[in-house]
């Protein structure tokens, strides 16, 4: 058998490790800015594109797409090589990859600032970046599938596995989710509507977490424990059990970021059941992974790269832990939309994803440059203040999330609610947010550090851009005397056979009738829910645009404290024209679904003015930002035929022609609303042309048509 | 809630895909050694002899 040379690409592994430090300090700082927002609500007086509605999506997207994203591309392309001993199928395409996914993120970084958002969590950015995700995501497909193909050992090592299921899934996400109708460039409405909308979201959004923060990374896992501590995984038997068990389960858990809502029950019993029975699979992982370090805890004492990873994977276990304990419905009643899900979610960004990210650097970026690390105790001092800074990052958050639940949820003996004022809450959680920006700001420090070592360490070493190896070309598989092609299994057997047939034509039947049947189900159920006016429906873009949905929530669950809070709780046939929904997943302000005229708690047109510009003098200690722009900048209509005519391709009944005179309604609708507030005794004179009516309009339609309705005598 | 049967099939097709994956990686012979693959993957980068003793080296260290 000839042997053959080949080298192994390390210039396109350099490239992406170069660019998940960078998006690395990028996101961290973006994210400690945010933290800050909580302390210091005025610290961007006036600035749109830095309040928090929209630096939030550019956190979490920076965070996962191109921290975390550049980080599992550094990782795939160095090990998938090696592990299949062959250059990457295309450096064309390798570097295509590369320079699309940094456009993209690029482009990111300029839309959400400026509100460009399609409002859904890790999938807001707007319709031409959706497909360039597509395309890019396809050529990295291409890409491996390629080196697959003309790789030189016949077995394909678990980590391969993780990488292959990430990607097939991640594609499949991310179309479904971002099925959306493009109303102009980056604006665009979702399919679905409501609750529909919710359920595929969250299908998505558990899914981005297991596909994209989970899967690849442990592949990775699987790859560089047992390098860096040079032992074998502690059972492949195990690895291969546990990779099968997770994919198969894991895409039916989302909808336990649903419990309570509008959802159907029977489909919140599903995601919980599947949650459960996904701590096996999780915990399997993990274990193989800790145990993979067995006689070798002395590495470990020695090793920084060792520390951060069993750290990291120890995170991941914690978090798996505790992502079912959260599924459970008793337990989600008191941790939903408060900080505990945020606390949950950053043990495993800050643990898991962050620190298996810092473990590989530390022993990738010497090994590509060819001589040790520059310093292992500056390592040892990142890793200490890491960790630190996750215990001061998590614990007030899951303090702040237990108390803030509590109170929300305390009764007097009397019946009525003991804090009945919302903001009461937040301002108790004060010194929990100071604490979280503390520990936020030890482990930047710690990535800075991180910086410094390894370019210290570069500097020290000498590039390898190519390295070259040896290996036997494949040599064709011989399982045995009798070989037969699948096809020719399946003519063989009819039943088999019409098996598939039914498969390929049930795909095929979905994609045609799915859009038709979308549509026809929009039906009201609630015969008093009507479609926005065009006012309205401008609002709620805004409302979009400023991603209002990051702290408020618009889904009252059908609990005693919240219908004594908010009014009554949210149903299904509410929001049968919400394209896209935004129930939201987080409450730093109050739920605003029953925030509309008719509601118990409804306030006047003139309220909102003052409250959006300026919360702090409304109510005292208020957190949320002003929106003085909303005043001052004059509102866009100029779309709005645009917007109703794709409304109604979507299934909203709005009348034959409705375009044309859509206009005209919406500038009576705001000269209605500004005279309303220069009519009142403390009244203001405000332009009827700014954003602002536009919001409030829409506030005040929030959640009150039900109050239409008639009442239907129960049997 | 018609969505959720889009849902259903998409993950039907999803997990089938994975499923013919599994058969086909069991019928090949993916899994016919649980063993030696965990190992081969710590000494065999397929890198050339000196490139490789120079690597060894430095990895222990670090």
């Amino acid at each position: 058998m000839e042997v053959q040379k080949f080298y192994y690409d390390n210039k396109i592994v350099k490239k992406f490790a170069f660019a998940t430090l960078l998006f690395g300090l990028v996101g961290m700082l973006v994210g400690l800015t945010v933290a800050l927002e909580f302390v210091f609500p005025q610290m961007t007086y006036g600035v749109s594109f830095l309040s928090f509605g929209r630096l939030r999506p550019l956190h979490t997207n920076a965070i996962i797409f191109a921290f975390v994203g550049n980080g599992i591309f550094t990782g795939v392309y160095y090990s998938l090589q090696r592990l299949l001993k062959a250059r990457m199928f295309s450096d064309a395409l390798s570097n295509i990859h590369f320079w699309g996914w940094q456009l993209i993120i690029v482009a990111a970084a300029i839309t959400l600032p400026l509100g460009l958002t399609s409002s859904k969590e890790y999938a807001e950015l707007e319709w031409p970046i959706d497909i360039a995700i597509t395309i890019i995501w396809v050529i990295f497909g291409i890409n491996m599938f390629g080196t697959l193909i003309k790789r030189r050992t016949r077995h394909i090592y678990v980590a391969i596995w993780f990488y292959i299921a990430t990607w097939v899934t991640v594609a499949m996400l991310h179309i479904v989710n971002n099925l959306e109708l493009p109303v102009y460039f980056f604006k665009s409405y979702s399919l679905y509507a409501g609750v529909q909308d919710a359920l595929v979201q969250w299908w998505y959004g558990h899914n981005a977490v297991a596909f994209f923060l989970t899967t690849p990374y442990l592949g990775l896992m699987y790859y560089f424990i047992p390098k860096i501590s040079n032992r074998p995984v502690y059972s492949y038997r195990l690895s291969i059990i546990h990779f099968w068990a997770l994919i198969f389960i894991y895409i039916w858990a989302g909808p336990h970021h649903l419990l309570y809502t509008a959802l159907p029950d029977w489909a919140q019993s599903v995601g919980t059941v599947f949650s459960i029975m996904l701590i096996a699979p999780s915990w399997g992982g993990m274990l193989n992974g800790l145990l993979t370090l067995r006689g070798a805890w002395d590495k470990v004492r020695e090793s920084p790269a060792l520390k951060f990873l069993v750290v990291a994977v120890t995170a991941y276990g914690m978090s798996t832990f505790e992502g079912p304990m959260l599924s459970l419905r008793s337990v989600n009643a008191i941790s939903h939309y408060t900080d505990w899900t945020i606390a949950h979610v950053h043990v495993g960004g800050l643990g898991w994803n962050g620190f298996l990210t810092f473990g590989m650097m530390y022993w990738l970026i010497p090994k590509l440059w060819n001589t040790k690390l520059f310093s292992d105790k500056l390592g040892n001092f990142h890793f200490w203040i890491g960790t630190l800074g996750i215990l001061f990052w998590t614990l007030p958050m899951y303090w702040a999330g237990l108390t803030q639940s509590l109170m929300w949820k305390e009764f007097t003996p009397d019946g009525y609610l003991v804090y009945p004022n919302f903001l009461e809450t937040v301002t108790q959680l004060a010194p929990m947010y100071a604490m979280r920006a503390f520990g936020g700001l030890l482990y930047l420090t710690g990535f800075i550090v991180l910086l410094y070592n390894l370019f210290k360490t570069m500097r020290a070493g000498n590039f390898v851009a190519d390295t070259e190896a040896e290996a036997a070309p494949l040599q064709p598989y011989q399982p045995g005397p009798v070989k037969e092609s699948m096809h020719r299994v399946i003519e063989r057997k009819p039943l088999a056979m019409l098996f598939w047939s039914f498969v390929a034509v049930a795909i095929g039947g979905m994609v045609e009738i799915i859009p038709t049947f979308l549509i026809k189900s929009n039906v009201p159920t609630i015969t008093a829910v009507q479609p926005y006016t065009p006012l309205e429906l401008e609002g709620r873009d805004i409302y979009i645009r400023e991603g209002c949905n990051n702290c408020h929530s618009q889904m009252v669950r059908p609990f005693r404290s919240e219908t004594v809070r908010y009014g009554e709780y949210s149903k299904a046939g509410e929001f049968v024209y919400d394209h896209p929904f935004l129930w939201g997943s987080k409450r730093t302000g109050p739920d605003l679904q029953r925030e509309g005229q008719g509601n118990k708690f409804a306030r006047n047109n003139l309220w909102h003015l003052n409250h959006l510009y300026n919360p702090e003098a409304i109510s005292a200690g208020s957190i949320m930002p002003p929106y003085t722009w909303l005043i001052t900048d004059k509102l866009n209509d100029t779309h709005i035929a645009d917007k109703i005519n794709a409304m109604r391709k979507l299934g909203v009944p709005y009348p034959e022609g409705y375009e044309e005179i859509a206009l005209e309604d919406l500038q009576m609708q705001a000269k209605m609303i500004a005279d309303d507030m220069k009519n009142d005794p403390e009244g203001v004179e405000i332009s009827p042309d700014r954003e602002v009516i536009a919001v409030i309009a829409y506030l005040q339609r929030l959640g009150s048509d039900i109050n239409n309705a008639e009442e239907v005598p129960l049997k | 809630m018609e969505v959720i049967f889009i849902l259903i099939g998409f993950s039907l097709v999803i997990a089938l895909g994975f499923l013919a994956s599994f058969i086909w990686a069991t019928k090949s012979g993916q899994f016919d050694d649980n063993y030696t693959p965990s190992v081969r993957m710590l000494f065999d980068d397929g890198e050339s002899p000196a490139d490789k003793d120079n690597n060894n080296n430095k990895s222990d260290k670090s």
